[in-house]
C-alpha cells in the first residue's frame, strides 16, 4: 500500500489501476488509518468512492453490491438488505436517516488514488 | 358502572361475539366473562383436520383468542357451566363458581351424535369435534401400531364431517372404512349421480366405502374391535370414529325452562333473543325461528347481530337466513353444492353432465323455463362454483348445458365474472358482494389483491374466493404493472422472448436497445438469469462470471457462496439426493476444521459450512473440488436440492428407488438458472417421507411408476403441489419435468416461484397439463431440446473459477492489500463452534 502526503494534509492512497475494476463494478480497499473504502467504476466511466461499511447491517460489504442508477443517480445496492446508496453523496436512497461517507478520488496515469484526511 | 355480559362457550362463534363486542363497545360499558368447557382458548374448528400431521395446536389458534391485554375480558377455561338460573340471573360452573350476569349469551355449539349401536361406548370408539378428540384418536392409533404393527380404523357416517374424519385417519397412515346408512356419500349435499362418482373417486384414495348399510353391533375382540354391518360384512378394527351428525347443546336452556326448537336447539327470534329477553343464543346451538345451522358463517352473522344490540345499541339488524352452499376438497376431491341442490322447487329441471372418463359430475337445477339458476352439484371439479353460486336466483347468461360443457377458452362455458350482478356475493365467509369489491377498486384505490383483502376482508376466511379477486381487478381495468423496474418496461417473460428472438448475449446491448439507464439490482440479476438460461440453447454458453456477466450478479452469485449477516460466506457443496459416502463426509469435516468453519446440516439434506471470508473461498473450494465436490448452487436462483427418502433399497415400505431417482434428477437439472430457486424431492411411497408435495416438482413412487406433483411450496406461503401425471415410467417422468421446468423458466415473472406462477397462469392446472402433457401449443419439442442443451453444457461453476486466474483475483477483501482479511469480522464461541459477533450493535459488558 502506498500513501502520498498532499499539501493540504489529505492523504492520497494508491488503490489500483482503473482497468482492474470492471465497468459497473466495485472493489474494496484499505486506507492507512484502517478505514475501508468501496471504489466504483460506473457505466459512464466515473470513478467514485464511498465508505465500505453498510450502516444498516454493519457489515463491510458495499464494494460487493450491484452498481446501477436510480433516476440517473449512480448508486450501489447493499448486498445484505438491498438499500441503495448514492455514489456521489453517500445518501441512502431508501432510508433518509442513513448515509455513508464519501471520499475524493484522483486518477493519474490510469491509476486510482483515494483521498482521506 | 359497567354491566356484565357472560358468554357460555368459547368456540368459534362465542369468540367472534367477544371480539365484536369489544370492537364496538368503545365506552367500556360491558365487562365480558367467558366461561369455557374446553381447556384451551377458541381455535379454528373448521380447520381441525389440518391438526393431523402438525399435531401443533398453536397452528389452529384464532387471532386474539386469549384476549391477552384486555382488562375487560375474563376467560375461564376448563370449567363448564352446569346450571343456569334465569330468575336470579346466575350461572354455576362445574367447579362451583357462580357468576351473575346482566346479559347472557349461549354459544355452546353442538355435540356429535352417537347412535345407540351396542358397543358404541367401548374403548376405541371416538367422536370428531375437538383437539382432544384428535389427540385421543392418535393415541389409539399409535398404541395399535405398537402392539400389532398396524392400525385399522373406520368412520361411521359418510357425510361431510365423516369424510373429513376419514381423511384424518388416512393422514395418520390408516386405510379407513366409511360406513354410510344412506345409499350414497354426502347424502345431504349431493345427489345419487354425484354420490356414486364421489364414491369412486374416494375409493381410489385408499378408502373403502360401505354405503346403504348400517353398523348393527360393535364387539370387543382380543384387544381389538369387531364391527358387524347390516349387510353381513365384519370388520376387524382398532378404532371407530362416529360422525353421524350433530345435535345442539341446548341442555342448559332446557333445564332452565327456556323454549327450545322442535328439532332441538335454543329457540331464538331473528335477533337471536331467547324466550328470556336477557338471554341470547348464537352459533350451532341456536335454532333461529326453529332452524339450526351447522356452519360457521351463519354463526358469525348471529354474533355480529347480538354484539350490535348489546354494544352498539343497534337493534335493527336481523338474521337474514343463511346460504348453506358448500365447497370442499374432501380427500383431495372437489365437492360443491349450492342453492336448491335436490331440485325441490316446484317444476324445477335438472341438467346433468356426467363425465366418467374425466371423473367429473356436474348438475344445474334450473327453473321450468330453464332460465333461472336454482342450485347445483359439482363433484370432481368445482372450479365453476365461484361463478355459479352468486347466480342462484338469477337469470343464467346462457343455455345451462352449454354452461356445463367446458367448450369455451375459459373452461366455464363463457360465463365470466362480468356476468355477475353487483349484488352477487363473492365472499360468503365475510358477506362481501361484487359491488363492494368494485367500490374498493374504483373509489378506495385498491389495485392489488392484498389491498383488496385488507380493505374489504374478502378472501380472509376459507380463502375459496381469492381466485375471484384478480379477475375482478382485471374486469375493472386495473392492470397490475408487469414492468421489471424503472429500466425495463417489459416483464421478465417478455424480456425472455426478446432475448430468445434477438439472441442478444449481453446486458449492455439489451438495455441499450430495449431499456434505459444503467440498470439496477432488480434488472441486472434477472437479465443475468435469462442470459444464463438461454446461453446453451443459442450456443453462447459461458461461465456466469465471464466478462460483464460478473457485474450483473448478486453478490452470492458473484462469489458463488451465500453472504451472511457479517459479510462472510457460507459454502454448500452439492450432495445429490442427500446421499453421501463416509469419505466425503470426512472431507467436509476436515475442511471445516482446517478453515475454522461453523457446520450445520441444512433443511435441504446437505451440509453448510459457515464463516468463510471472501479470501478463503477459493482455497476451501480447491480442497472440495479435489475431493470430487461441486457447487451446490445454494446461492443461485437455480436448482437447489432434490431431497430423497431412503426408498425401496432399505425401507420396508418403499416401492421404487427414490434415492436413485433423486440423484438422477439432481444431476440432470443442476446448474439450471431459473426465475427463482427450484426445489424437488422424491419419496419412495405414499408415506411421503421426503415431503415431495411441498416442492416445485415432487415425485412420489407408486406400485406402477411415479406420480409427478408440481408447483408446491414450503416457505412463507405453503402450497401443496398438484398432481400433474400419475403412474408414469421413469423416462416419461423426466420428459415431463424437462418440459415443465423450461415452460416455467420461459414464462414466469422475476422471483416468482412455481406456486404463485401456477396461481396466475390463465387456465391454471388444466392449461398447464394441456401444454406439458398433451402438447397443445406444440412447443414440447422445443422445451425438451432446450433442456437437452442445458444438460449437455453443464459444467461446475467452481471448477471454472479455480481454472481462471482473472476470476480468482476477485476473491479478495482489499485490492490494495490482497490476502488481508476484513478486520471488522470477528467471532465468538457458542455450543463449541464459532459464530459471528453481531455487527453494529455495541457489546454490553
Ligand atoms: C441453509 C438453509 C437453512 C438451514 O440451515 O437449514 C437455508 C438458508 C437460507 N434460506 Fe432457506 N434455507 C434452507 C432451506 C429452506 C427450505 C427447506 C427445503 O428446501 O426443503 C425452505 C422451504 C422450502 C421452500 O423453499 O419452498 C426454505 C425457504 C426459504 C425462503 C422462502 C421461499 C418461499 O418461496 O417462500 C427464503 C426466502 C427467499 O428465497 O426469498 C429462503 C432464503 C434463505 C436464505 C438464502 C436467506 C438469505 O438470503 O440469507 C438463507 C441463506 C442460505 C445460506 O446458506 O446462507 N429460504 N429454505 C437451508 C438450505 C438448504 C440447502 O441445502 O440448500
Ligand atoms: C371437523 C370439522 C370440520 C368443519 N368444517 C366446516 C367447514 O368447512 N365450514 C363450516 O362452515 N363449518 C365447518 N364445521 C362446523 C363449524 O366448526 C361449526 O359450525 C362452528 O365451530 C360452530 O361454532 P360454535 O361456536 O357455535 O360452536 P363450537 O365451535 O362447537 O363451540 C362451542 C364451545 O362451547 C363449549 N361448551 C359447550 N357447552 C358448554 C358449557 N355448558 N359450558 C362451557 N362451555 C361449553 C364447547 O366445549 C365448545 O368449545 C366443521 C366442524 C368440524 C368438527
Ligand atoms: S416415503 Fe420413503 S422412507 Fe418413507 S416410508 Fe415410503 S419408502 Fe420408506
Ligand atoms: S368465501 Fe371464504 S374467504 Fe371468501
Amino acid at each position: 500500500m502506498t500513501a502520498v502526503m498532499d499539501a493540504g494534509a489529505t492523504v492520497w492512497t494508491e488503490i489500483c489501476a482503473v482497468s482492474r475494476i470492471p465497468i459497473a463494478c466495485g472493489v474494496g480497499a484499505l486506507l492507512p488509518d484502517g478505514e475501508q473504502v468501496a471504489i466504483f467504476r460506473t457505466t459512464d466511466e466515473e470513478i467514485l468512492a464511498i465508505g465500505n461499511i453498510d450502516p444498516i447491517s454493519g457489515a463491510a460489504v458495499l464494494s460487493r453490491g450491484i452498481v446501477g442508477d436510480a433516476d440517473g443517480v449512480p448508486c450501489v445496492a447493499s448486498p445484505i438488505y438491498k438499500e441503495r446508496f448514492d455514489l456521489r453523496s453517500g445518501a441512502c436512497l431508501d432510508d433518509p436517516d442513513m448515509s455513508v461517507p464519501t471520499y475524493p478520488v484522483r486518477v493519474e496515469a490510469g491509476v486510482i488514488y483515494v483521498g482521506s484526511a | 358502572m359497567s354491566r356484565t355480559l357472560v358468554v357460555v362457550g368459547n368456540g368459534m362463534v362465542g369468540h367472534r361475539l367477544v371480539e365484536a363486542v369489544r370492537a364496538e363497545d368503545t365506552a367500556g360499558a360491558w365487562r365480558v366473562v367467558v366461561l369455557a368447557e374446553e381447556p384451551r382458548p377458541a381455535y379454528d374448528r373448521v380447520g381441525l383436520s389440518s391438526y393431523v400431521g402438525t399435531w401443533d395446536a398453536d397452528t389452529l389458534t384464532l387471532a386474539g383468542s386469549s384476549y391477552p391485554d384486555d382488562d375487560l375480558v375474563e376467560l375461564r377455561l376448563g370449567d363448564a357451566v352446569v346450571a343456569l338460573d334465569p330468575d336470579r340471573k346466575v350461572v354455576t360452573t362445574a367447579s362451583g363458581f357462580e357468576q351473575d350476569y346482566d346479559a347472557l349469551v349461549l354459544a355452546t355449539g353442538s355435540y356429535p351424535f352417537v347412535p345407540p349401536v351396542p358397543g358404541h361406548d367401548l374403548p376405541g370408539c371416538f367422536v370428531y369435534r375437538t383437539i382432544d378428540d384428535l389427540d385421543a384418536i392418535k393415541a389409539a392409533a399409535d398404541h395399535a401400531r405398537e402392539v400389532t404393527g398396524r392400525a385399522a380404523g373406520a368412520v361411521i357416517g359418510g357425510g361431510l364431517l365423516g369424510l373429513e374424519a376419514a381423511k384424518a385417519l388416512r393422514d395418520m397412515g390408516m386405510s379407513p372404512h366409511v360406513i354410510e346408512m344412506a345409499p350414497r356419500l354426502m347424502p345431504i349435499q349431493v345427489d345419487d349421480g354425484g354420490g356414486s362418482l364421489l364414491k369412486r373417486l374416494v375409493e381410489g384414495l385408499d378408502v373403502t366405502v360401505h354405503a346403504g348399510t348400517s353398523t348393527s353391533e360393535i364387539g370387543a375382540d382380543r384387544g381389538r374391535l369387531l364391527a358387524k354391518l347390516g349387510n353381513g360384512t365384519e370388520l376387524d378394527l382398532d378404532l371407530i370414529v362416529f360422525s353421524a351428525g350433530i345435535r345442539p347443546r341446548d341442555e342448559l336452556a332446557r333445564t332452565a325452562g327456556l323454549d327450545v326448537g322442535e328439532r332441538g336447539g335454543v329457540l331464538v327470534d331473528d335477533k337471536c333473543q331467547t324466550s328470556d329477553p336477557s338471554i341470547y343464543a348464537i352459533g350451532e346451538v341456536a335454532a333461529v325461528d326453529g332452524t339450526c345451522y351447522g356452519l360457521v358463517a351463519p354463526g358469525y352473522t348471529m354474533a355480529e347481530i347480538v354484539a350490535a344490540q348489546l354494544a352498539a345499541g343497534n337493534g335493527d339488524a336481523t338474521f337474514p337466513g343463511a346460504d348453506m352452499s358448500t365447497k370442499l376438497k374432501l380427500l383431495g376431491v372437489d365437492v360443491a353444492s349450492f342453492g336448491d341442490a335436490h331440485a325441490t322447487t316446484e317444476g324445477s329441471l335438472e341438467v346433468v353432465v356426467n363425465d366418467a372418463v374425466a371423473g367429473t359430475y356436474k348438475k344445474l337445477v334450473v327453473s321450468d323455463d330453464t332460465r333461472t339458476l336454482l342450485g347445483g352439484v359439482l363433484v370432481g371439479d368445482a372450479s365453476e362454483y365461484n361463478t355459479l353460486r352468486p347466480l342462484v336466483g338469477r337469470e343464467l347468461p346462457g343455455d345451462p348445458a352449454a354452461i356445463l360443457s367446458p367448450a369455451g377458452e375459459s373452461g366455464i362455458g363463457g360465463i365470466g365474472i362480468e356476468a355477475l350482478p353487483d349484488e352477487a356475493q363473492i365472499c360468503s365467509c365475510n358477506n362481501v358482494t361484487k359491488g363492494r369489491i368494485k367500490h374498493a377498486i374504483g373509489e378506495e384505490g385498491c389495485d392489488t389483491v392484498p389491498k383488496l383483502k385488507a380493505c374489504t376482508s374478502a378472501g380472509t376466511g376459507c380463502g375459496s374466493c381469492v381466485t375471484m379477486l384478480p379477475k375482478l381487478l382485471k374486469s375493472c381495468g386495473v392492470e397490475v404493472s408487469k414492468s421489471l423496474c424503472e429500466h425495463f418496461s417489459q416483464s421478465r417473460a417478455e424480456l425472455f422472448e426478446i432475448v430468445a428472438a434477438t439472441r442478444i448475449t449481453t446486458f449492455s446491448e439489451l438495455i441499450d436497445r430495449y431499456g434505459k439507464g444503467a440498470g439496477c439490482a432488480i434488472c441486472k440479476p434477472a437479465v443475468a438469469s435469462i442470459l444464463a438460461s438461454i446461453a446453451p440453447v443459442i450456443g453462447a454458453d459461458k461461465h456466469i462470471l465471464d466478462g460483464e456477466q460478473a457485474t450483473l450478479q448478486d453478490t452470492n452469485d458473484r462469489f458463488l457462496a451465500n453472504m451472511q449477516r457479517n459479510g462472510t460466506y457460507s459454502v454448500v457443496p452439492r450432495v445429490p439426493g442427500g446421499e453421501i459416502t463416509p469419505d466425503k463426509l470426512i472431507v467436509l469435516g476436515e475442511v471445516a476444521k482446517d478453515f475454522g468453519l461453523y457446520t450445520k446440516i441444512t433443511g435441504g439434506q446437505r451440509i453448510d459450512l459457515f464463516g468463510a471470508t471472501v479470501d478463503q473461498l477459493p482455497h476451501i473450494w480447491k480442497r472440495l473440488v479435489d475431493a470430487g465436490f461441486e457447487s451446490g448452487h445454494a446461492y443461485g436462483k437455480a436448482l437447489r436440492t432434490v431431497k430423497s427418502c431412503v426408498g425401496s433399497t432399505w425401507c420396508r415400505y418403499g416401492v421404487q428407488d427414490s434415492v436413485g431417482m433423486a440423484v438422477e434428477l439432481e444431476l440432470r437439472y443442476r446448474g439450471l438458472r431459473s426465475p427463482h430457486k427450484l426445489k424437488s424431492a422424491v419419496s419412495g411411497c405414499a408415506r411421503e417421507c421426503a415431503e415431495a408435495r411441498s416442492k416445485d416438482f415432487g415425485i412420489i413412487a407408486t406400485e406402477k411408476g411415479w406420480n409427478l406433483y408440481v408447483c408446491g411450496n414450503g416457505g412463507m406461503t405453503p402450497r401443496h403441489a398438484d398432481l400433474l401425471a400419475s403412474d408414469v415410467d421413469s423416462e416419461t417422468l423426466i420428459r415431463l419435468i424437462d418440459r415443465f421446468l423450461m415452460f416455467y423458466i420461459r414464462t414466469a415473472d422475476r422471483l416468482q416461484r412455481t406456486a404463485p406462477w401456477l396461481e396466475e397462469l390463465a387456465g391454471g392446472l388444466d392449461h398447464l397439463r394441456e401444454v406439458i402433457v398433451d402438447d397443445k401449443l406444440g412447443i414440447c419439442d422445443d422445451l425438451e431440446a432446450a433442456m437437452a442443451k442445458h444438460v449437455e453444457n453443464y459444467a461446475d461453476e467452481w471448477q471454472g473459477v479455480l481454472a481462471d486466474p482473472d476470476k480468482l483475483a476477485r476473491f479478495t477483501s482489499f485490492v490494495n492489500a490482497p490476502g488481508m482479511p476484513d478486520p471488522t469480522i470477528s467471532f465468538r464461541e457458542e455450543r463449541q463452534q464459532k459464530v459471528p459477533v453481531l455487527l453494529g450493535i455495541p457489546e454490553v459488558k
